[in-house]
């Protein structure tokens, strides 16, 4: 051909690495008109676009913001794992200096490491100060509260039959009320949070289904749209690479944007029960403070949003586009 | 340049559109194709540019056989011919000059190339000052100038045009055949098919005359039209 003629004169030979490099340099070029022309494309339509995006955000940022909380709880829980604790509620008529020798006695016991003695005065005072229920408290004649021992057994945790043969005699004893094994509510609530964290699993796959369906009906709408410039672009020789370049990138900036108003979503949350919760902690006596999102899940979550809008953009693109020829 | 051998041409559906053709364009001709409506103008050029497949026979274009040409490479095929429409084909959503870019830019010209390529195509059809104009703001006759412009810009060894001057009036016609003459001077191999019969004749160019799918003899000088 007359152009191929032309070329040939004029170039000088070509090297196989010479021609190399000019590929790569077209490849980017290419790359970088697609990933500027998809961006101006955003802020072209910056309403529709805005809104498609917020929908994206609020779907990133509903399961991590869950994961957030699971993450929240775990940590709380923890710091109670390592410790299991019999709590005993002496009967009511064992008197305070009575309750002191009971937990002597046990102490001295091989099965137990450690018994701690809540007296019920400070039982009382302790609830009173906490629990604002000071008032209601004043007006009984008497101290509804029974002595306790908390006794911490010199057992492995793990082994529940011994833990349990131990209550068995404790309870047995005609000082004890009753006895209380905190690490039963604890397995309660880990299995409660395996089953919240099956849910939050569910939820994300649903929500990134969501996500992809969102992103992909977008891309759809503006291939639809600009099906007359992809004609073209096929009557002049654009390859189909060329041409999902710009819809793939779009999908990129929805993911990209997307994953930043999750984030700023679940900042603000954070930041708005900063305050509440440090008073609850300080209620029970600790300093616990929630737990944030920090680098690496910020980074996760950007990641999952730009995956999100790369696969999304590239259904609609493999399903929408290779039907489009020119007429 | 372009040699069609027997060639045969169906849709889907039994219409039969073209019937064994034989036909040789030389490298450098300008060829009027003209015929009725319906008669096979647009799917010769169809045909050449592949955008559909012939059925049977033989299209070699530039030594090129086009069933040898796999569906993969058609866009690099493509990038050696220029198309223009009778309804423009411009994006109105960008200016003159990215309209004009397209090629280069499919092609991966360098920026500053494409920018001197596209201002001396503007030139050449007298349309450098409407450079930033969106195509709506411009009349029937300048958009049809670019798209002469954005035909060319890639310097095609072949240009296609369908019905170019359908919507102009004759002094418009007239201007953009000349350009077309221009175009053809330095070499590129241009096939015009139009129903413009008074505009054809007076070119005096070579004419190819389809009736109902077939080549009329001699070119023919099909009275009615």
């Amino acid at each position: 051909m007359k152009q191929v003629n032309r070329k040939k004169n004029t170039r000088p030979k070509k090297t196989f690495k010479s021609e190399l490099k000019r590929r790569f340099d077209m490849w980017l070029l290419q790359h970088a008109q697609a990933f500027i022309f998809s961006l101006g494309q955003y802020i072209k339509y910056p309403v529709s676009n805005i809104l498609t995006t917020a929908v994206i955000g609020i779907s990133l940022a509903l399961p991590a913001s869950f994961y957030l909380l699971l993450d929240n709880v775990r940590y709380v829980s923890s710091s109670w794992d390592g410790s299991v604790q019999i709590t005993l509620f002496l009967q009511t008529n064992v008197d305070e200096a009575r309750a002191a020798e009971f937990a002597n006695i046990l102490s001295d016991s091989n099965n137990i490491n450690e018994t701690v003695l809540i007296k019920r005065a400070d039982a009382l005072a302790e609830y009173q100060k906490l629990s604002g229920f000071a008032e209601a408290l004043n007006t009984l004649d008497e101290n509804p509260l029974p002595n306790v021992v908390l006794v911490k057994p010199n057992l492995d945790s793990s082994n529940e039959a011994e833990t349990e043969t131990l209550i068995k005699e404790l309870e047995a004893m005609p000082e004890v009320d009753s006895a209380q094994y905190d690490s039963r509510w604890l397995k309660r609530l880990l299995y409660l949070l395996d089953i919240v964290n099956r849910l939050i699993v569910i939820l994300s796959t649903l929500l990134a289904i969501a996500v992809l369906l969102i992103i992909g009906n977008t891309i759809r709408l503006s291939i639809h749209n600009r099906r007359s410039e992809i004609e073209i672009t096929k009557l002049f020789g654009g390859t189909d690479s060329f041409i999902q370049r710009p819809f793939l990138y779009s999908g990129l900036w929805y993911g990209v944007f997307g994953g930043i108003i999750a984030w700023l979503l679940i900042t603000i949350s954070m930041q708005m029960l900063h305050g509440p919760v440090k008073q609850l902690a300080n209620l029970y006596a600790s300093d616990f403070q929630l737990i944030g999102l920090g680098f690496g899940n910020s980074v996760i979550l950007l990641a999952c949003g730009i995956a999100l809008g790369l696969l999304g953009s590239w259904i609609a693109v493999k399903r929408h586009l290779r039907s489009i020829e020119p007429v | 340049m372009i040699r069609f051998t027997n060639v045969h041409m169906n849709y889907p559906g039994g219409n039969e559109a073209l019937r064994n053709i034989n036909l040789h364009i030389e490298q450098g001709a300008m060829v009027y194709i003209t015929g009725r409506s319906g008669a096979g103008k647009s799917t010769l050029l169809r045909l050449i540019a592949l955008i559909d497949r012939h059925t049977r026979g033989q299209i070699i274009i530039n030594g090129q056989n086009l069933e040898r040409v796999r569906n993969r490479r058609i866009p690099i095929f493509r990038r050696h011919i220029g198309f223009m429409f009778q309804d423009h084909r411009l994006l109105n959503d960008r200016t003159v000059f990215d309209n004009v870019a397209l090629p280069l830019v499919i092609a991966g010209y360098r920026h500053q190339e494409i920018r001197k390529r596209v201002q001396a195509a503007l030139d050449k059809v007298s349309l450098l000052q409407k450079v930033n104009s969106y195509p709506m703001a411009l009349s029937g006759g300048e958009q049809q100038r670019v798209g002469v412009a954005r035909a060319v810009v890639h310097r095609p060894a072949i240009l296609l045009a369908d019905e170019p001057t359908g919507n102009l009036d004759p002094a418009l016609s007239l201007d953009t055949m000349k350009l077309f003459e221009q175009f053809n001077q330095v070499g590129v191999t241009v096939l015009i098919a139009s129903h413009d019969l008074d505009m054809i004749r007076r070119m005096s160019k070579r004419i190819i005359t389809l009736k109902a799918g077939r080549v009329l003899p001699l070119g023919g000088t099909p009275t009615e039209s």
